[in-house]
């Protein structure tokens, strides 16, 4: 089976006064139906204007370049004309964002917005419109739909926002769902409510989830893969048990080694040393060589993607054929 | 044993809400009445949820905002009654830093001068030896001694808060109220600030109140953790006590929400329904019964508020305390 989605060679450019910047510079991968890729990053990795250049809403004067596909189904999305993105948009992708707040308009109803949603993508009555916007409230897990159907968004808590942006997101019952930092602005507790939710949908209604999070943690038993991002490129690709059981690219490693822990031994935490570079520094060889303790001769040169087990790739020279 | 530095004894905020079209709307009752002890050169994390009343505890400390009633002591004297002199010394002793080091810091002022600001208030230095001492400290939190001369926006959200820190350590404080100090950055950068509050401890012998919604961070930095739920403490103690074998149901959820990096541990998560109630009219009784799934919950949890009472190693403001099947639960 050809997975849902493809993505082969996506750049997205920026011209600067100092020249032009790759803030995304070959992503490739892809994305089976029913199934959850995370794609993993520190702010500047460009994971979010990855999940942007799919939708092609890349901000001006930001471009995707010209090699880059994105393929949906049978659709090449890089190909489509604005008018037949327009109904791909909340159409056959759903997009949810990290604050609703600022996703969601003040000034109508979470009915009238989650109807509109609907009518924009099917033909039918407000009446319809209106019951079938309730019957999503109620999907999301929200309780007392009918009620809510009239509250304005500054009525609703942070997690309710977010479910009535996730309706939103459903209302043309999209095959591809994605989901940029969908709980970051939301407590601990809430936040478990949502990825509970977005799990369930994926499962219930076998839609493909892309989730774009910085939080390792929200990835564990969620993603069936995930992609790390470091500099604009993948760093590594791995299933999600083998990336968290056996990292294989330093950058990864460094995360996992930062992170504080809930359980086990309290002892100091090891971070990655320095900070990323801005897109217009980064070296011409290994992008994270400044910031590894491994680095050697061979990292002055660009690593590509290498096998580093099942399903398992790191762009990383110590992987290279030949050495232990 | 030594007095502890920090005591706090029924701090209670309210704020008023409505306003001129509704005056008579119910007070927003932030800080209901905490009490907590933060010995020399220990650490006590406060922890919760938005709107649990956590930062309000650090401001009203500071005297950023009045307490509505309470009180609190600072090497035995007390903070909510000072006037101004005794304030400005009081601030001497206890500094602050924000989750936002960007909001805190005059976008104007050189980082040196932002520096220097506090030691020439309180005279710690004149002329050159003000230079020095700005020097020292930048070198003290990981930075370059050459950024002095150099604005906030050149620096990246780690570097300002380790200026932030800089600041702060400049008056040689013996408290430093933490609010948020790492949520706002990535997690490789979060590290290296932990590590770097660790050292300042470690060699300053500094005392923190560290207010943060991350359980793990919290486990890193602090000996001792209170659980903040609708502006009360629900749960305190030793740091290790509470996270293995918490007893307030709201602790062990939170606990269980905490989103680990580690896909082996997700079994019998407890995912709480609905959100918080409005700390403008709590529930009566047990502020947790609205969403409390202990098996023994009650009648009594509707109408009797639980006080904190020691059970174990920790302090726990539930009725049902003793009977911990919830731990099972939670793994």
């Amino acid at each position: 089976m050809t997975p849902l989605l493809e993505v082969r060679d996506l750049s997205v450019t920026f011209p600067t006064s100092r020249g032009t910047i790759r803030p995304v510079d070959g992503l490739s991968f892809t994305l089976e139906r029913g199934q959850t890729l995370a794609l993993v990053g520190e702010s500047g990795s460009g994971k979010s204007l990855t999940g942007l250049a799919i939708l092609r809403l890349v901000p001006p004067p930001g471009a995707i370049a010209p090699a880059s596909v994105v393929r949906l189904g049978d659709h090449v999305l890089t190909d489509l004309d604005e008018r037949a993105m327009r109904a791909v948009r909340g159409g056959r992708i759903g997009m949810v964002f990290q604050d609703p707040m600022t996703s969601l308009n003040p000034v109508f109803t979470a009915g009238a917005q989650i109807a509109e949603a609907v009518r924009a993508h099917r033909r039918m009555s407000g009446r319809e419109a209106r019951a079938r916007a309730t019957a999503l409230l109620e999907e999301v897990g929200i309780p007392d739909p009918v009620r809510r159907l009239d509250d304005y968004p500054h009525q609703l808590s942070g997690g309710m926002r977010q479910r009535v942006m996730i309706a939103i997101a459903l209302a043309a019952e999209p095959e591809l769902l994605i989901a940029d930092e969908p709980t970051t602005a939301l407590d601990v507790t809430v936040q478990a409510q949502i990825l509970e939710l977005l799990d369930g949908l994926r499962s219930r209604r076998g839609m493909s989830v892309l989730l774009i999070t910085h939080d390792l943690g929200v990835v564990a038993g969620r993603a069936d893969h995930v992609a790390v991002m470091y500099a604009g490129q993948i760093v590594e690709s791995a299933p999600t048990d083998r990336l968290f059981a056996a990292p294989a690219h330093p950058y990864t490693q460094g995360l996992f080694a930062s992170i504080p822990k809930l359980e086990g031994q309290r002892g100091r935490l090891t971070p990655i040393q320095g900070v990323v570079p801005p897109p217009d520094a980064w070296p011409d060889g290994c992008r994270f060589a400044p910031r590894c303790a491994f680095r050697f001769e061979k990292s002055e040169e660009p690593p590509p993607l290498l096998p580093a087990g099942p399903a398992h790739l790191a762009r990383c020279w110590l992987h290279a054929e030949g050495r232990p | 044993m030594s007095a502890p530095l920090l005591v706090v004894n029924g701090l209670v905020k309210h704020y008023r809400s409505g306003g001129f079209l509704s005056p008579a709307a119910p007070p927003v009752r932030a800080v209901d009445g905490v009490s907590f002890e933060i010995g020399r050169g220990e650490t006590l994390g406060l922890v919760g949820e938005s709107g649990c009343g956590k930062s309000s505890v650090g401001r009203t400390l500071l005297r950023l905002q009045e307490p509505t009633s309470g009180s609190a002591t600072l090497d035995g004297v007390e903070i909510f009654t000072m006037q101004p002199d005794a304030l400005r010394a009081m601030r001497r002793r206890m500094q602050m830093i924000f989750q936002d080091p960007y909001g805190s810091l005059n976008p104007r002022m050189r980082i040196g001068d932002a520096i220097a600001e506090g030691i020439r208030i309180h005279r710690l230095a004149t002329g050159a030896a003000v230079g020095e001492r700005v020097s020292a400290l930048l070198a003290e939190v990981g930075l370059d001694a050459g950024y002095a001369t150099r604005y906030p926006h050149e620096f990246s959200g780690g570097q300002r808060q380790r200026i932030g820190i800089a600041r702060a350590l400049a008056v040689e404080p013996a408290l430093i109220v933490c609010d948020e100090p790492v949520s706002a950055l990535d997690v490789s950068v979060q590290a290296q600030v932990l590590n770097l509050l660790a050292d300042l401890q470690a060699q300053r012998g500094l005392s923190y109140l560290f207010i943060a919604h991350d359980l793990a961070v919290v486990r890193q930095i602090a000996q001792r953790i209170a659980v903040m739920y609708l502006g009360r403490i629900v749960e305190s103690g030793p740091v290790d006590a509470v996270l293995a074998e918490p007893r307030h149901p709201y602790t062990v959820a939170l606990r269980s929400a905490v989103p680990e990096p580690d896909p082996t541990r997700h079994g019998g998560r407890i995912v709480l329904a609905g959100d918080p109630p409005s700390p403008a009219s709590p529930p009566p009784g047990c502020p947790f019964h609205t969403r409390c799934f202990h098996p023994s919950r009650s009648e009594r949890c509707r109408t009797e508020r639980p006080e904190l009472r020691a059970v174990g190693a920790q302090l726990v403001a539930c009725h049902y305390a003793e009977i911990t099947p919830l731990v099972e639960v939670a793994t």
